[in-house]
């Protein structure tokens, strides 16, 4: 037995090592004064210096950044409004048919919501750019938002609702005073969660960008088809270090609501 | 408002979302996919799916994400296990997904360098006296990457599904004289059955839409439903064809989903 756990140890650390591989090395690379990933010459902060003084790349950082905190935030308030929604439905068909529509967005590959979401946005006559990048980004963040807080929503004791109303309370000051405050921590990883899943999008956001309009994965994969330029390892590096700042809240705020939350949806 | 004049407001804005970004574009889909490069209405799209040269491409897209699903599980289970068995589990289960938050990109693009002609993969294989190998452009950098990427989903579930295990069956199956390995294969594995179901579900789904992956480690060699799709979508311009094969992909996943449950929702927390 004791055997099998140094076994199993080494299979993890093994794992881990694989999983952090391509981080690290491209970290590493980051600081070649030659200009490939491989035979690293001496080190140098050419690249951060190419980076930062890049202003195209600067401005679709920004970019990406809009996109993820506005549409993670009204996909937070619709999901918010959708999970009440679909809470109050009494009859059990119409709920069940209601969570069907709402998860077909996340069974769904990439490929295909953004072909059909550039369907869409053609049809409804939409110019492509930064309009129907964050509708779609609304669009496909809203359904977990959903399901992040549908059961916490569920799991709400309802004495607690009846408690509120049988003291006089509206069924706004319910919602602000005891529904909402229940519901905080899912909401925020809900939040959180849209707004990773934003960052990351590539297949949808390619389909339906237009000429003027990037994402930093957009930008990266055109980047990365010409070959490999080691100013994308510094702009790695520098993502990285936010994203752990990212995730350090996110970790905070799910050790409050308990679990983490909703990890692993689609990619 | 009243109570009930509430509770039907919130059905409004969530209403109009489910119509306008879940059902109107399947209705557009399917619509567009009766039609020709020209926009005249034809069915000549679905025979052409049915042509051998789609038919395979079906077949090694299927066969393709079969192969990614399964490696997945092979190295997420045992991972999952073990992870489970360490002590500060959460954290260690948040450092194994954290790689999950870097950009799917960035890590795609970090393959190239490490895979490349004198990258790391190489180095290695040279140490160990195997001889440098074309490792980029090949189906195994297709398979290797994609596992890579979707490791952290086929393991979440599992350990998710492992940690809702009562340990007390596991006791009572060694009281009982099982051995570790029928304690695992009896107990454990068939109880956890929902979480594997919820991981492939998760792997296998999005494994058939790839396409950045095999145009940048697979060198086109490998041709998924999903670069099709893009292909007819951006590239030449024949919406019609990428709305047919999108359609019958959309079928084949729903068939997925029916046949394997709905273990998804389970694991998906």
């Amino acid at each position: 037995m004791k055997r099998m756990q140094a076994w199993g140890r080494v299979y993890l650390l093994v794992v881990f090592a694989v999983m952090y591989m391509p981080i690290v090395y491209l970290m590493y690379y980051s600081f070649n004064s030659g200009g490939a990933m491989h035979d690293f010459q001496s080190f140098t902060l050419k690249w951060y210096r190419d980076v930062l003084s890049d202003d195209r790349l600067l401005i679709i950082v920004l970019n990406t950044i809009v996109v993820a905190l506005l549409s993670a935030a009204v996909a937070t308030i619709l999901g918010v409004i959708g999970a009440l929604a679909v809470y109050y439905v009494k009859r059990q068909r119409t709920k069940n048919a209601l969570l069907a529509l709402n998860n077909v967005l996340i069974v769904s590959p990439d490929v295909i919501i953004g072909a059909s979401f550039l369907l869409l946005f053609t049809i409804a006559g939409i110019k492509l750019g930064f309009t129907s990048v964050l509708l779609s980004h609304i669009a496909f963040s809203v359904p977990i938002v959903v399901l992040m807080v549908l059961p916490k929503l569920e799991e709400m004791s309802p004495t607690l609702i009846d408690a509120a109303r049988d003291l006089g309370a509206s069924h706004w000051q319910v919602l602000s005073g005891v529904v909402l405050p229940f519901l905080a921590p899912s909401i925020w990883a809900g939040f959180f969660m849209a707004l990773t899943y934003s960052l990351d999008d590539f297949a949808v956001t390619f389909f339906v960008t237009g000429n003027g309009f990037s994402t930093l994965s957009v930008e990266i994969y055109s980047r990365a088809r010409q070959g490999i330029s080691l100013s994308i390892n510094a702009l790695s590096t520098l993502l990285f270090l936010f994203t752990m700042l990212l995730v350090i809240g996110y970790y905070v705020l799910s050790q409050k609501g308990g679990r983490l939350y909703g990890i692993g949806g689609r990619k | 408002m009243t109570e009930r004049a509430w509770r039907n407001w919130y059905l409004i804005p969530y209403g109009i979302w489910l119509v306008l970004f879940v059902i109107a574009p399947i209705v557009f889909l399917l619509y567009e996919s009766f039609l020709d490069i020209d926009g005249h209405w034809t069915v000549a799209n679905y025979e052409n799916v049915l042509t051998p040269i789609y038919l395979k491409m079906m077949a090694y897209s299927f066969w393709y994400a079969f192969l990614i699903t399964l490696v997945s599980l092979l190295i997420g289970y045992p991972t999952a296990y073990w992870l489970t068995k360490t002590r500060h589990k959460q954290l260690w289960l948040l450092l194994l997904i954290l790689p999950m938050w870097v950009n799917l990109l960035l890590k795609v693009y970090a393959f190239l360098g490490l895979l490349g002609t004198y990258g790391l993969a190489n180095a290695l294989l040279q140490t160990l006296g195997i001889g440098a190998r074309q490792l980029l452009f090949t189906d195994f950098s297709f398979v290797f990457v994609s596992v890579y990427i979707f490791i952290p989903f086929m393991v979440l579930p599992i350990f998710n599904a492992l940690e809702e295990l009562p340990p007390s069956l596991v006791d009572a199956a060694r009281d009982l004289g099982a051995s570790a390995w029928t304690t695992f294969r009896r107990v454990v594995f068939p109880l956890t059955l929902s979480g594997v179901k919820a991981g492939c579900q998760a792997v296998f789904i999005p494994s058939l839409s790839l396409f950045m992956i095999t145009r940048l480690v697979a060198g086109n060699r490998v041709i998924t439903l999903g670069t099709a799709i893009e292909q007819h979508f951006l590239v030449t311009q024949n919406w019609g064809m990428g709305a047919t094969i999108a359609v019958v992909l959309m079928i084949a996943m729903a068939v997925i989903v029916i046949l394997t449950g709905s273990g998804r929702k389970e694991g998906s927390r």
